[in-house]
C-alpha cells in the first residue's frame, strides 16, 4: 500500500494489513479462476473437442468439482471476516484516552478547525480556530469531534487510513494518532453540492516544539506564506 | 388473455406504438433503453474528457462548470442502472422471452404490460425534461443523500432535484406492473408439460429478479415520497433541525439499492447460462444448484445494505454484523461463477460472437467480484470508501451486467426477434473493441483509487496529493480507453440496423437451441404458434450419448 501512498497515523498498518490479506486471497482466487476459464476455453474449444460429453453435475462425484473449491472459498471468507473484524475495531469502536482533542466542523464548502490551544482544553478561551487547515502534533493520540453545519459531507485523511461521515445534527466522535511529521491533503469524500470538488483543506502534523511554535503563533507568517498561493486565510480568535 | 389477440390488419398504430403483444413491448423497452444507453454514455464523454482536460471546452458540449460536472455524474449513474440496465435485462428481455420460453401467446396481462411501458417512457421523459429546467438536472449523487436531495437552498437545483425524484419514482412503478406479469405469467402459462425445474435459466433469473425488486422496493417508494415531502412542503422527514434524520434516507435507499444490484445480476446471469450452454453443446453443470444459489443470493442480499453505510454514522457494532453478511454473499455468487466454468468443461466450444460476450462476461465480472471483497471487508472499506476503487469495482460488476450480458443476449436472440443474422465480422470487432477500451477505463481508476482519489470531483487541482503528473496520465488513459470502448459501439449500430433489414434470412432454430422460442417462426408472429408447443425434457439436453443431433429440443417427442 505504500507503493501507492504514505502512512502517516498508529492504525493505517492494521488497514494496509487487512488489504494485503484481501489482495492476496482475491488475487489468488481470481488468478485461479481466470486460468481455469481459459484453459478450458482453449482445451474446449470446438476444433479440440469436436463431440461434447454429457455431463448433468447433479451427482455427487461431479459435483465436488464445484463443491471442494466452494468449502475453500468458505475458510478464505473466514480469514477476511477475522482481519476485518480487528481493523475496524481498533479504528472504530476502540477509543484510546485523549491527550488531546480538536473539533471539526464541515459546511458547504469549507472545514473549520478548533484546536484545544495551550491548555489542552476545547472551549476555553485560549481555542484556536482555523479554517482550512489543520495542526496536530506528532505521536498524539487526538479525539475528534465531528460536526456539519449544513449537508452531509465526510472528513477524509488517505495518509491516517480515516474517513468519516459528517452528520448535520449530530457529533461523532473518532480517534487518530498522527506518526509522521508533513504536510498533508484532507478532502470531503461525500458529495456535498456544486463546491464539492473546492473543499481541500491542509492537515500539519509538526513535531512537539513546532507544534509550540506554531501555538505562540511563530509559525503564522511561514505558514501563510506557503498557503498564499491556495488562497487559504487563517483565523486566530485567540486572545492571548 | 387479450381480447385482441390474433387480430389481423392492424393498422401501425396500434401494431407498434399501442400494442398489446409482449414482442412488441419488449422492442419498445429495448430501442427506448438503448437511447437512453446513448445518452449516458454521452455524459459520460463528457465529464471524463472534462477530468482528462479540466478547465478546456468538450468537443461537443462546451466549458463543463462544477454544478453541470456533478449533474453529469449523477444521470450518468441513474441513467446506466435505472433506464439501461433494468429495461434491457429485465423489461426487454422479459417481455420478448417468457412468453416464447413457456409457449404462451402473450402475457397474462397484456394492458398492464402497455402501461408498464407508457409509464416507463414518462419517466424517462419527465427525466431528460429535468436538464432543461431552471437551475439545471440535479447533481447529488444517484444516491440523493439529504439533507442536500431534499433543500434546493443546499443543492440549488429545486426543479431538477424533484424532476430527477419523480422520474425514479415512476420508473419503480413501470417495474412494479411489469414484476407482477413476468411472476403470473411465469407461474401459469406455461405450457403443456413444462415443470418447475423444466423452465429455462434465464426465466428463472428475470422473475427471481422481479421478486427481489417487489420485496425491496416499498420501503425506497415510502423514503422517495419521504423526500418529495420534504422537497416541495419542508415537512422534516431528513431534516435534522426538524426532528428528523438524514441516515434514516440511506438505510431506506440503500435496503433497496443493494438487491436492485441482484435484480440486474440475475437476468444476466441467465442470458449468460442459456448462451454458454448453446455454444458449449453442454448441459448446464447443476441446473438446481444454480437455481438455489439465486435464490440463496436473493435472500441474503436483503441482509447487507449497511455495507454502504459503515462510515457514515450508524452505530460501529453494526458493521461488524454487516462485513460478516456481505461477505458471506461471495459464497453462493462463487458456487455459481464455478458452476459456468464447470459447463465449459468437455464441451465443444464455439465462441460465436454471443459466446464471446458471455465469457466475457464471465472473465470480467470476476474482477468485479473479487474486488467487491476489498470494500465489504469493514477495515479496508474505511480507506476505499468514495474513492475511485469504488467506482472501478461497481463498474466491473455493472459493465459485465449491463453491457457486455446484455450483448450476448441481444446478439443470441437477434434472429429471433427480426428473422435475420447479424453480421460476425462486425460483431467481433464490437466484441473486442468493448473490451480493450473497458478494461482500459478501469484498471487506472482502480490505481487512482487506491492513490487516494475521491469520487465526483470536478478537477483534482486542488489536491497536492492527486494532482500528480503520473495520476494525470491515469486519468488521460482512461479517458481515451473510455473513447475506444464508445467508438466500438459504431459497428455494432450499423451491424444492429444494417442486418435488421438487410441481414442473412435467419432459420427457425439457427444456433440448434433447445428452448421453445427456437420451434416459433423468425420473427414469430402476434399470437407466437398456430399450435402451442409441448414440452417432454429439460431445456439443457445437448450432446446426449446415443443421438445422432447433438441437440434435443424440449418439444420433440422422444
Amino acid at each position: 500500500m505504500e507503493m501507492f501512498i504514505e502512512r502517516a497515523s498508529s492504525f493505517a498498518g492494521d488497514i494496509d494489513r487487512l488489504i494485503l490479506v484481501v489482495a492476496i486471497i482475491g488475487g489468488a482466487w481470481l488468478l485461479l479462476a481466470e486460468a481455469v476459464l481459459f484453459f478450458l476455453i482453449f482445451r474446449f474449444s470446438e476444433k479440440r473437442n469436436p463431440k461434447a460429453q454429457y455431463l448433468s453435475g447433479e451427482s455427487h462425484e461431479e459435483s465436488k468439482w464445484v463443491h471442494w473449491p466452494h468449502y475453500v472459498v468458505i475458510v478464505c471468507d473466514l480469514i477476511i471476516i477475522g482481519f476485518a473484524v480487528q481493523a475496524w475495531y481498533k479504528v472504530k469502536q476502540d477509543l484510546p484516552r485523549a491527550q488531546d482533542t480538536v473539533k471539526v466542523v464541515a459546511q458547504q464548502w469549507a472545514w473549520t478547525f478548533v484546536h484545544s490551544g495551550p491548555d489542552g482544553k476545547l472551549d476555553t478561551e485560549d481555542d484556536i480556530t482555523t479554517v482550512d487547515e489543520l495542526h496536530l502534533r506528532v505521536n498524539t493520540t487526538y479525539h475528534f469531534k465531528l460536526e456539519s453545519q449544513d449537508v452531509l459531507h465526510s472528513f477524509s485523511i488517505n495518509v491516517f487510513r480515516l474517513k468519516q461521515d459528517a452528520v448535520p445534527g449530530r457529533t461523532i466522535t473518532g480517534w487518530f494518532e498522527p506518526t509522521k511529521v508533513g504536510e498533508f491533503d484532507i478532502q470531503c469524500a461525500e458529495m456535498c453540492g456544486i463546491g464539492h470538488g473546492l473543499m481541500p483543506a491542509k492537515l500539519f502534523v509538526h513535531s512537539a516544539k513546532d507544534y509550540m511554535a506554531w501555538m505562540n503563533g511563530d509559525l503564522t507568517a511561514q505558514v501563510q506564506n506557503q498557503d498564499d498561493s491556495q488562497g487559504l486565510t487563517k483565523l486566530k480568535v485567540s486572545s492571548r | 388473455m387479450a381480447s385482441d389477440a390474433h387480430h389481423e390488419n392492424q393498422s401501425i398504430w396500434s401494431k407498434y406504438v399501442f400494442s398489446t403483444d409482449h414482442k412488441v413491448i419488449g422492442m419498445q423497452y429495448m430501442f427506448t433503453g438503448l437511447f437512453m444507453g446513448l445518452l449516458g454514455a454521452f455524459l459520460v464523454y463528457v465529464f471524463r474528457m472534462q477530468l482528462a482536460f479540466p478547465g478546456q471546452p468538450v468537443p461537443g458540449y462546451g466549458l463543463v462548470s462544477p454544478g453541470e460536472y456533478n449533474a453529469l455524474v449523477t444521470n450518468h449513474g441513474t441513467i446506466m442502472i435505472f433506464w439501461l440496465a433494468m429495461p434491457l435485462l429485465i423489461a426487454a428481455f422479459g417481455n420478448f422471452l417468457i412468453p416464447l420460453m413457456i409457449g404462451a401467446d402473450d402475457m397474462v396481462f397484456p394492458r398492464i404490460n402497455r402501461l408498464s411501458y407508457q409509464i416507463f417512457l414518462l419517466s424517462a421523459l419527465v427525466l431528460i425534461a429535468s436538464f432543461f429546467v431552471p437551475g439545471g438536472a440535479f447533481g447529488g449523487a444517484w444516491t440523493a443523500y439529504p439533507p442536500l436531495s431534499a433543500q434546493s437552498k443546499y443543492s440549488l437545483t429545486p426543479l431538477g432535484s424533484v424532476f430527477w425524484l419523480v422520474a425514479v419514482a415512476l420508473e419503480f412503478v413501470a417495474f412494479l406492473l411489469g414484476g407482477i406479469n413476468f411472476i403470473v405469467t411465469l407461474m401459469n402459462a406455461r405450457t403443456k408439460g413444462m415443470k418447475m425445474f423444466d423452465i429455462p435459466i434465464v426465466l428463472w433469473m428475470i422473475v427471481l429478479a422481479s421478486i427481489i425488486f417487489m420485496a425491496s422496493v416499498g420501503p425506497l417508494i415510502a423514503g422517495a415520497v419521504m423526500l418529495l415531502f420534504d422537497q416541495l412542503f419542508g415537512v422534516g422527514f431528513f431534516d435534522p433541525t426538524k426532528g428528523g434524520d438524514p441516515v434514516l434516507w440511506q438505510h431506506l435507499f440503500w435496503f433497496f439499492g443493494h438487491p436492485e444490484v441482484y435484480v440486474v445480476l440475475l437476468p444476466a446471469m441467465g442470458i449468460v447460462a442459456e448462451v454458454i450452454s448453446v455454444f458449449s453443446r453442454k448441459k448446464l453443470f447443476g441446473y438446481k444448484t444454480i437455481v438455489g444459489t439465486a435464490i440463496g443470493t436473493g435472500i441474503l442480499s436483503f441482509f447487507v445494505w449497511a455495507h454502504h453505510q459503515f462510515v457514515a454514522g450508524i452505530d460501529p457494532r453494526m458493521a461488524n454484523v454487516f462485513t460478516i453478511t456481505t461477505v458471506l454473499i461471495s459464497i453462493p455468487i462463487a458456487e455459481m461463477m464455478f458452476v459456468y466454468i464447470a459447463t465449459l468443461y468437455g464441451g465443444s466450444i464455439r465462441l460465436t460472437t454471443p459466446m464471446l460476450f458471455a465469457l466475457g462476461f464471465l472473465a470480467e465480472f470476476l474482477i468485479g467480484g473479487v474486488t467487491g471483497l476489498f470494500l465489504g471487508a469493514s477495515g479496508a472499506d474505511i480507506y476505499f470508501h468514495d474513492s475511485y476503487f469504488v467506482v472501478a469495482h461497481f463498474h466491473y460488476t455493472f459493465v459485465p451486467i449491463g453491457i457486455i450480458a446484455t450483448f450476448a443476449g441481444i446478439y443470441f436472440w437477434f434472429p429471433k426477434m427480426f428473422g435475420r443474422m447479424m453480421n460476425e465480422t462486425l460483431g467481433k470487432v464490437h466484441f473486442w473493441g468493448t473490451i480493450l477500451g473497458f478494461n482500459g477505463i478501469f484498471i487506472p481508476l482502480f490505481i487512482l483509487g487506491t492513490s487516494g482519489q475521491h469520487r465526483r470531483i470536478y478537477s483534482y487541482e486542488n489536491f497536492p496529493e492527486l494532482a500528480t503528473q503520473g495520476m494525470q496520465n491515469l486519468r488521460v488513459f482512461a479517458t481515451m480507453s473510455l473513447i475506444l470502448m464508445l467508438v466500438s459501439q459504431i459497428p455494432f449500430a450499423w451491424n444492429f440496423f444494417y442486418s435488421m433489414f438487410k441481414g442473412e434470412k435467419a432459420p427457425k432454430n439457427p444456433w440448434n437451441s433447445n428452448t421453445l422460442e427456437w420451434t416459433a417462426e423468425s420473427p414469430p408472429p402476434h399470437g407466437n404458434w398456430s399450435e402451442f408447443p409441448t414440452v417432454y425434457r429439460s431445456p439443457y439436453e445437448y450432446s446426449v450419448p446415443g443421438r445422432a443431433k447433438d441437440f434435443w429440443p424440449q418439444n420433440e417427442p422422444t
